[in-house]
């Protein structure tokens, strides 16, 4: 077989930094990292944005974030709630690290169709 | 104060340097040597004349010594234990008084404690086993750049090790198409690549074309991918003033790091470089040529976590480490030891990773911990769970290796790397599990597939010969 017939083209892509190379997750497993945030200490927080906008720092926060929060349930809703209100744009959750003063783990949840 | 007369002549080391009830003070200097001193030579003898030789002492009394305070000068060997599973060594713990040293000198305290001192005669062979360095002499030094946090927030890293390659082969690429190279990995998705340490400024490729072309490299890939991206251009050179001219270029072609060899540059050209870094909004990347000859015999040189504490205090973003599970030498629980320094802000003594006293880092960034050398997808777990996520992990062969080129080599990576942290944050352990991890995740990548394909078959097992020191 030629050499070249043994190759696969390997297309450029858009990504979204962590998780972005993995399939999209089921419910289940946006569940057990939301959960991870949570028994880590850290805060979870929503943001979102318009593609086109995406590398910038600063997203726009969906609400404050959930100080103190313990329900999953409450967070999965606030994202959809992020998501229906700004169908558009991706939608990310971080959970922020008090004591690192940074970001413990941050990927988006939903893509936009932007 | 009581008078004192002169007695010329020599005196044992022990009269004035062996104190075993001293209580070392907070802002001392405390180092742990390894001593294996001349048959027949009593072991406080030793202790003291390396206390002395280290510090205050020369091997006879003159008389200037009276114009001052020794007492309130010299270095002090305050306890001796057994070295475990080694008869013929012993620790000697030492404490220096913070006036010996310079303040935010890494170099000074290393000019008295590995000075002289390494090649007295009644010595066989001296290790500095680990260094306490005081908080009052930790916040006279620079440190990292930016730091972990910092660096993180700059280029948009959350909740993940950073993923990286150094550009192969190492020597004889011309610009361009070096910068192909980087391209293809960044475009792929590693974070960053890098200099091969030896790159500098060779007939075949200057080190002005090579910065161009990777300036291009490092913003199309960037502008593609909607990623942050970096090259650690390597300014390590013959002189201070030239790796500022080269500095300078890379901060104008857009990378955001630079990187330098810490050893066979020095330390002095190090700390220059840190401030440059920090005042010009730049990381810095160190690599650490040289430091097995310096750290790799058990019972002579400086032990590594000594020269990465040194590196922290210094000022240097990312510090390689040894991956434990590939090419290069690397103990696992030692590793851990010196990673923690790099890292933590307060790391307390734990003899079983081969750290001798607790150290206290205050507010002092932290450093990223760099595996590099004969790594490839099926390390992925083992890597993650030993380094965790404030870890630069290189694969060079294990990118650019890929059937498919580096850009397929750098996806198959990626994947293997989220795929890992992804199965770590659900409570899985993902070290005994990396098999079913990684075939999983490979039904959605075909070049993670082909990457697990070609090297299955690749470990590096070899005995490790720095071991920690235990009782066998």
């Amino acid at each position: 077989m030629p050499f070249q017939k043994t190759q696969g083209d390997y297309q450029t892509r858009m990504t979204l930094e962590t998780f972005s190379f993995l399939p999209p997750m089921s419910q289940d497993e946006i569940y057990d990292q939301i959960s991870y945030v949570i028994a880590q200490g850290w805060t979870p927080a929503i943001e979102h944005s318009h593609p086109s906008q995406a590398m910038d720092f600063y997203w726009t926060m969906w609400k404050l974030p959930f100080f103190g929060e313990q329900d999953l349930a409450n967070v999965v809703a606030e994202l959809e709630a992020c998501h229906r209100a700004y169908p558009d744009h991706h939608v990310r959750l971080l959970g922020y690290d008090n004591y690192t003063q940074s970001q413990g783990l941050a990927f988006v949840v939903f893509e936009g169709r932007g | 104060m009581s008078v004192k007369t002169y007695d010329a002549g020599v005196k044992e080391y022990r009269q004035m340097y062996w104190t075993p009830d001293y209580v070392p003070l907070d802002t001392d200097l405390l180092a742990c040597f390894k001593c294996t001193g001349q048959p027949g030579v009593p072991r406080e003898e030793v202790a003291a004349a390396v206390a002395a030789e280290s510090s205050t002492g020369t091997w006879s009394t003159v008389w200037s010594e009276l114009l001052t305070d020794l007492e309130y000068y010299k270095g002090r060997a305050y306890r001796i234990e057994d070295v475990p599973g080694d008869s013929e060594s012993f620790y000697a713990f030492i404490a220096y008084p913070i006036d010996l040293f310079e303040e935010g000198s890494v170099v000074n305290v290393l000019t008295s404690l590995v000075g002289n001192v390494f090649g007295f005669k009644a010595l066989r062979h001296l290790r500095l086993e680990d260094i306490r360095f005081p908080i009052a002499y930790i916040k006279t030094c620079g440190g990292p750049p930016a730091g972990i946090q910092l660096e993180r927030d700059r280029l948009n890293k959350y909740g993940r090790p950073m993923l990286g390659a150094t550009i192969k082969p190492k020597l004889g690429l011309s610009a361009k198409n070096y910068g192909r190279a980087v391209y293809e990995c960044l475009r792929g998705g590693l974070d960053m690549t890098k200099d091969d340490e030896n790159v500098n400024s060779q007939p075949f490729m200057r080190w002005r074309d090579r910065f161009e072309f990777v300036g291009e490299a490092i913003q199309k890939a960037q502008a593609e991918t909607g990623e942050r991206k970096g090259h650690y251009l390597n300014v390590t050179a013959a002189t201070p003033e030239e790796m500022y001219k080269r500095a300078e270029f890379a901060k104008e072609v857009g990378s955001p790091i630079i990187m330098h060899d810490f050893l066979t540059g020095g330390f002095t050209a190090n700390t220059g470089l840190a401030n440059w870094c920090r005042e010009n909004g730049m990381l810095l990347h160190i690599h650490r040529a040289m430091h097995a000859v310096i750290d790799r015999h058990p019972k002579h040189g400086i032990h590594f976590r000594v020269l990465a504490k040194c590196l922290r205090l210094s000022g240097g973003d990312h510090l390689h480490t040894g991956t434990v599970v590939g090419k290069l030498e690397g103990d696992r629980q030692s590793t851990l030891g010196f990673v923690d320094q790099l890292r933590e802000s307060f790391v307390p003594e734990d003899r079983s990773r081969g750290v001798f006293f607790d150290q206290d880092w205050g507010s002092m960034p932290g450093v990223f911990a760099v595996a590099s050398g004969g790594i490839h997808v099926w390390h992925m777990p083992a890597l993650v769970t030993i380094f965790g996520d404030d870890s630069m992990l290189q694969f060079g062969g294990g990118t650019q290796g890929h059937p498919w080129g580096n850009a397929a080599g750098a996806a198959a990576n990626r994947v293997a790397l989220e795929a890992s942290v992804k199965a770590r944050n659900e409570g899985r352990e993902i070290e005994k599990e990396a098999r079913d991890i990684l075939t999983a995740a490979a039904k959605h990548s075909p070049e993670l597939a082909i990457a697990m394909e070609t090297w299955k078959e690749i470990k590096f097992e070899f005995d490790t010969v720095d071991k920690l020191d235990v009782g066998r």
